[in-house]
């Protein structure tokens, strides 16, 4: 049953509860009971919106910076994954295997502020060998979700 | 001037399911729970296939029977699904949709008089296929208290010395009706027993909600005397894509593809193309659009009951199918009267047949935020039918 819910509100988190205990046809208490301890467990990890800023009219920029660091001895790349993630402009830091390490993505209000950001933060780091710095000029899909406008339904009645 | 047209043409009636659609589609913030058809779109990979298959310049036709490839695809999934074991080579035939086949399968099957057992309330074009392949249609009409499946004793019931054929369409639009096993083998004994043959419309089988789908040909003996039509619309999200397919004995399908080739040459080639990419990676997209349907038939049902409409537990395909017949007035009035209130469209159960009066087809081919508001006003209607009574 995790899984199913899971999968409902990882596309919709505002459904209602009545409804989602019908759909999956178990009782609501029961739904209720599964979404308090996987929220306890950590599983479910919170319920965010998904904005389209451009269409707020709000400017923001977002980087996705590439960055190569030095691995500490008995903590990896944990311990300087931390520094970086703390920082709350920092919305997400992934350790990727490739040709870098951290894949650390910033949100900012103007590019100024991401590259003040990126030299005198990110860069002054003792573990950071080298960033590489990537702007985002359009979303077209986000969380699974295309930003562009839904289509209308244009299916007819025939059979 | 002569009369331009065949006696038989103009007995036969236009659909009866586009009747509002007209007046839906010119209404402001009406809504549609009308529409037959998955509201999924064909799962990328499918449709990519498709692309790929025009860039690289497959635009010619096929055989008439179809792509040897998807052939091949077509006689493992019915396989692997359903038991049942064809020739890709002579056994299978690729349509332009389930309905080609059913025209066809019909056409190379009947000579006039012979009659066609057509269990009602069910799809549009059973009767006019029947009627255009000189044959006669015998209707069976199906009870609500055996949730509309179909019964050896109403079979039974039906049969002449005439009869041949026996239409199945399971699982049922618009009734969202089911037969298990069990009613399967009791029919098939009947089929039997006084030598019939049967059409298997299975075009929903990917859409059961209870027990898997079973076709009435993998039952003993049954093989021989079914063509069995099934397709990509329902089960892919591929309704535009026009393909479907019938499997049977090589004895009728040999006639069937004769047909076939004068009438259509070959089913589209880049439909074709993306369907074996549809059967060979497609079934987690079935399964996730099979939960998802699920999840929405619960809800539909729910809602039914909430509101003291009585509808028997649908198992199949994305339809209930709830009566109506406590406010006294015709399938279509109330459906009439539903979308001028409410601006919300259903089909009347008269569309499938006269046995379909006292109830509307919902479909669940909707979002949850379309049902829910649709579903609000109709609940609406009924609140304020009952007040006036």
């Amino acid at each position: 049953m995790r899984e199913k819910i899971l999968t409902f509100i990882e596309k919709n988190s505002r459904i209602d509860l009545k409804d989602l205990a019908v759909m999956l046809g178990v009782d609501e208490t029961a739904v209720m009971n599964e979404l308090e301890s996987m929220e306890k467990e950590g599983i479910i990890c919170g319920y965010h919106t998904l904005i389209n800023w451009d269409k707020a009219g709000v400017e923001k920029v977002t980087a996705m910076i590439e960055v190569r660091v030095t691995p500490q001895r008995g903590m990896g790349f944990d311990k300087v994954a931390e520094r970086i993630y703390n920082y709350p402009e920092v919305t997400s830091v992934y350790l990727i295997s490739g040709g870098f390490d951290l894949m650390v993505t910033l949100e900012g209000k103007t590019l100024r502020e991401i590259s003040q950001f990126v030299s005198d933060k990110l860069s002054a780091l003792d573990q950071v060998l080298s960033t590489k710095t990537n702007f985002i000029l359009k979303k077209y899909k986000d969380h699974g979700t295309v930003m562009a406008a839904r289509a209308k339904d244009e299916r007819i009645m025939m059979a | 001037m002569r009369d331009p047209l065949s006696k038989v043409i103009t007995t036969i009636e236009p659909s009866g399911i586009r009747k509002f659609f007209d007046i839906v589609s010119e209404m402001e913030d009406a809504i549609s729970l009308g529409v037959g058809e998955p509201d999924f779109d064909t799962p990328w990979h499918i449709r990519d296939e498709g692309i790929y298959s025009l860039e690289k310049g497959r635009t010619f036709y096929t055989s008439n029977a179809g792509l040897k490839e998807l052939k091949i695809e077509i006689a493992g999934y019915m396989n692997r699904k359903y038991s049942l074991t064809y020739d890709y080579n002579k056994e299978i035939l690729v349509t332009v949709g389930g309905s080609e086949a059913i025209d066809i399968a019909m056409r190379a099957m009947l000579d006039p008089g012979d009659e066609v057992l057509i269990p009602q309330p069910s799809y549009v074009s059973y009767e006019p296929c029947c009627v255009l392949a000189n044959g006669t249609p015998v209707i069976i009409e199906l009870q609500d208290k055996n949730e509309f499946r179909l019964t050896a004793e109403e079979l039974e019931a039906a049969v002449t010395p005439k009869t041949k054929l026996l239409v199945l369409p399971y699982p049922n639009n618009p009734t969202g009706a089911i037969m298990e096993k069990k009613d399967l083998e009791a029919v098939a004994e009947v089929v039997k027993k006084h030598d019939l043959f049967v059409l298997s419309d299975e075009i929903y089988s990917e859409l059961t909600y209870q027990t898997d789908h079973v076709s009435i040909a993998s039952l003993p003996g049954m093989r021989e005397r079914t063509i069995v039509i099934n397709g990509f619309s329902k089960s892919h999200a591929m309704t535009g894509w026009r393909l479907g397919y019938a499997c049977g004995p090589k004895v009728i399908l040999e006639q069937m593809l004769k047909i076939h080739q004068f009438a259509i040459m070959c089913a589209p080639t880049t439909s074709q193309y993306a369907a074996v990419e549809a059967l060979k990676n497609g079934d987690g997209d079935v399964a996730m659009m099979r939960e998802e349907y699920n999840g929405r038939r619960r809800y539909v049902l729910k809602r039914f009951r909430d509101m003291g409409l009585s509808c028997f537990e649908p198992f199949g395909a994305f339809y209930a199918f709830p009566c109506i017949s406590e406010f006294g007035m015709p399938s279509d009035d109330f459906a009439s009267k539903l979308l001028n209130a409410k601006k919300v469209a259903v089909v009347p159960g008269t569309a499938f047949g006269k046995s379909g009066e006292g109830f509307i087809r919902i479909s669940y081919a909707y979002s949850l935020e379309d049902l829910k508001e649709a579903l609000d006003r109709v609940q609406e209607f009924v609140e304020e039918l009952r007040e006036k009574h």
